[in-house]
């Protein structure tokens, strides 16, 4: 049987921790590849429902990026993100999910070592808690609350 | 089925090979072959480098061909790339926000060890393109006007040479500097390497060019407090310290320094690195610009004890009749309005007692570099003589190359001057006293035009180079030749022998560093710092003067240490950054703002407390919120707390992001 390996859902702003990602390319550094990046803005633009679709989607895990408190390209989404995150780590132990499957780190452009370290330790971290299906399967089989469906299911069935 | 725009979605799916930078680790022709299984992707094809001319007309081929009206193109980063894929789109015909990119190279190639999880991940990140750009839509960019005129932030060479390069353009310049005059670190020195022209003789002219230019508004002693705004239209609060000495009215002439109740200076003077002594009232050297008297209230016995016959504002008064020194002044804070600003905020010297074993602090002929510039220059203290701190001339000096470089307990990094003006300082101690000159240095680094030459010349003028890291400089002398003098301890690394050399004189050559309120710099204007805490450019090699703030450039030494011809070229390609952005007269800006739709919106206020520009006010008519369009920024924050799901956020709306994130699961 071939060993787990988690995914892990990125959700990177535009101006610091996408950009240390894109230094870690530019240094070369080779960090575990269960991390796919989504871009946005700022962290401040990520919705609690983004981060439960992931997990919905047949993510392990989510890691957010965004600047250091301070460094805010836009002054201080970073901390509207922090609260949502803080609240959105409750809700995810109340459904049973290990609050360790979300992470949130700040990471500034230069950082591609701290984006590397990060991501490998977060691997590991999943490694360790197994998939997520396993732990709440409940979740993934529920019906989508989202505005869209399944996108491109859908689409598919109407061609 | 129809799109969300009415049509029908016909994507392109470009891989870019990149060389070998993405085809060596991933397999693209599987990942082409994957892209076209996946749902309505017409077209996907493979070319080596996508950003080529021929790269770039498959997609327009395609556009006009298949009638592709989406476009993905899987590369390189976004932010180095973008712009060039949608101008292709767009000259293929459609619009260019029906595009998106995905990041293939640094996400993938570039950090993943295992080719096959490499192909796997670039499968994925497509998969997920193809799933976003179904919700992608055409969008118009909006066009705001740009202010042509231009803050530069220190007025060092760097800041001088951008300042005079814009204002003979016709530009309205600012040039704010935080001493009481403009000159920075190269009015300090005698002459420069390679070519030993005097630098005062090449720089007071521009000094005073600056001064005399009708485009450049000179603002000295005065810092920026805030800056406000976005490329094109910044607001920026700068505040004027006071100098006690109205400016308009100082004509530079000595007579209150010279009738200050001081009789002789006393006190340390900054500009001369504390070899020399000043007044409290002072001018800091002879070229000052502006050449204004300036009072130090920490040390003037008016501001310590309010008791001073104030000599120096009477000998203004009665004797020069200009009454210009007015104890009362108070700090001023001016307001500007600018399009571009450039950052030219140097460096700092390394802090040489923080190396306890060179004993620089403990030993007082034990000089750094900069204080050694003060004392060889025609001008410095000693008016040039270079003497030790008894009067006694050296019979011999040690040069220690790399201190605070290249060392892991201080600098990793080579401060790349360091060696060039070891020389130089070498070549003038040895033609003005005669002295035996030792180089104790780690390599050897002259790279630049005529600087190896200087080096060979050296050689043969009789100056020793030892090759090793000096272990300790001290005063523990073991024989007679070394009684009273100070003895450098090294291991030659070419001969292998631990040696030890008396001399009288030693000079560490302290490298460059970020300022220490570098930190808080980068902050005011919102750019990043490398980890060593330089101002990071965009791109290392093809945006070396641009920030990822637009309209904020840097250039000269707080980007990274560098000489002075390589400060005044990058001053210069600021300035043309500056003139490229500010004459075309108008910014398009990213059409990714907040939309808000009035029919779901619930009147909640929510949002309009969140925004950080207040962008978003109440409509109370209508009892909805509604955004200013000038002022949103596009961060989103709004969209991501809107509770009604009535903000949505242009080329990040949340059917894309969540299609996006669905795609990259699809992939095992």
């Amino acid at each position: 049987m071939k060993s787990f390996e988690p995914k892990i859902i990125g959700l990177f702003c535009n101006w610091c921790t996408y950009l240390a990602a894109d230094l870690a390319g530019v240094s070369r550094m080779q960090y575990a590849p269960n991390l796919r990046i989504v871009r946005v803005m700022c962290s401040g633009r990520i919705h609690p429902e983004h981060v439960l679709w992931a997990f919905e989607n047949g993510a392990d895990g989510v890691l957010i990026g965004g600047c250091h408190p301070g460094d805010c390209h836009y002054i201080e989404g970073n901390f509207k993100n922090l609260r949502r995150y803080l609240l959105l780590k409750r809700l995810l132990k109340q459904f049973g999910i290990d609050e360790r499957r979300l992470r949130l780190e700040w990471i500034s452009a230069s950082e591609a070592d701290k984006l590397r370290r990060v991501v490998d330790e977060f691997t590991e971290t999943l490694r360790e808690l197994g998939p997520f299906a396993q732990e709440a399967p409940l979740f993934q089989a529920a019906e989508s609350p989202s505005p869209i469906q399944k996108s491109t299911l859908g689409m598919k069935e109407e061609d | 089925m129809a799109g969300r725009n009415g049509d029908l979605p016909r994507i392109g799916v470009y891989v870019c090979h990149c060389g070998t930078n993405i085809g060596g680790k991933v397999n693209v022709p599987e990942v082409v072959a994957f892209a076209r299984t996946l749902p309505n992707v017409v077209v996907a094809r493979e070319y080596k480098y996508m950003c080529s001319d021929p790269g770039q007309l498959l997609i327009k081929e395609d556009i006009q061909k298949l009638n592709i009206n989406r476009v993905i193109v899987a590369s390189c980063s976004p932010h180095l790339h973008e712009h060039t894929f949608r101008k292709a789109t767009l000259e293929g015909g459609q619009n260019p926000y029906l595009f998106h990119m995905a990041n293939i190279r640094e996400h993938v190639s570039w950090v993943t060890d295992d080719p096959e999880k490499a192909t796997e991940k670039a499968k994925a990140i497509i998969e997920a393109a193809v799933y976003r750009i179904q919700f992608h839509e055409p969008l118009e960019s909006k066009q705001v006007p740009v202010n042509p005129d231009v803050l530069i932030v220190g007025g060092g060479i760097a800041g001088i040479t951008a300042a005079l390069t814009l204002a003979n353009a016709g530009k309205k310049v600012y040039l704010v500097e935080r001493e009481s005059s403009i000159g920075g670190h190269m009015a300090k020195f005698d002459k420069t390497f390679p070519t030993l022209d005097c630098a005062s003789c090449i720089l007071t002219p521009k000094m005073t060019a600056v001064k005399d230019h009708p485009n450049i508004q000179l603002i000295t002693y005065a810092e920026v407090l805030e800056v406000d705004g976005y490329v094109g239209n910044f607001t920026v609060k700068v505040k004027k310290k006071p100098r006690y000495v109205i400016e308009d009215r100082c004509i530079g002439c000595y007579v209150c320094v010279e009738n200050c109740v001081y009789k002789t200076p006393k006190y340390p003077s900054e500009f001369d690195e504390g070899i020399g002594l000043r007044k409290p009232i002072y001018i800091p050297f002879p070229q000052a610009v502006p050449l204004v008297a300036v009072i130090d209230p920490e040390t003037c016995i008016e501001f310590k004890s309010g008791r001073c016959p104030k000599k120096c504002q009477q000998a203004c008064r009665e004797v020069v009749g200009r009454d210009a020194i007015d104890f009362t002044q108070k700090e001023e804070i001016l307001e500007i309005q600018v399009g571009a600003i450039v950052l030219a905020t140097g460096f700092q010297t390394f802090d040489a007692s923080r190396i306890p074993e060179y004993g620089y602090g403990r030993y007082p002929n034990v000089y750094t570099s900069l204080e050694i510039e003060r004392l060889v220059n025609s001008s410095g203290p000693t008016g040039g003589e270079i003497v030790l701190r008894d009067g006694r001339k050296p019979r011999s000096v040690g040069i220690i190359h790399c201190v605070g470089s290249r060392d892991r307990n201080f600098n990793p990094w080579c401060s790349r001057v360091c060696c060039m003006y070891s020389l130089k300082l070498a070549h003038l101690v040895r033609e003005r006293t005669g002295a035996e000159v030792y180089n104790f240095y780690i390599d050897m680094r002259t790279p630049g035009k005529g600087y190896e030459e200087f080096y060979e010349k050296l050689l043969h003028e009789g100056v020793h180079f030892i090759r090793g890291k000096v272990a300790e400089v001290t005063d523990w002398t073991i024989n007679p030749e070394e009684a009273g003098r100070l003895v450098i301890r090294v291991e030659d690394s070419l001969i292998g022998v631990v040696r030890r050399i008396p001399v009288d004189m030693v000079i560490l050559s302290v490298g460059l560093e970020p300022r220490a309120d570098a930190e808080e710099l980068r902050r005011l204007f919102n750019i990043s710092c490398s980890a060593e805490g330089w101002f990071l450019e965009r791109h290392p090699k093809l945006a070396p003067v641009s920030t990822y703030t637009d309209g904020v450039f840097i250039a000269g030494a707080c980007q990274g240490p560098k000489d002075i011809p390589d400060t005044v070229a990058q001053a210069g390609a600021a300035a043309g950054e500056v003139l490229s952005l500010v004459d075309r007269g108008f910014i398009e800006l990213e059409p990714n703002i907040a939309v808000i739709d009035a029919r779901k919106c619930s009147g909640c206020h929510v949002c309009i407390a969140l925004c950080p520009y207040s962008a978003i006010s109440f409509n109370e008519t209508e009892n909805v919120a509604q955004i200013n369009e000038a002022l949103c920024k596009g961060c989103g924050v709004c969209v991501g707390a809107c509770p009604s799901r009535a903000i949505h956020q242009q080329l990040f709306k949340d059917e894309q992001i969540m299609a996006e994130i669905e795609g990259l699961l699809m992939v095992e």
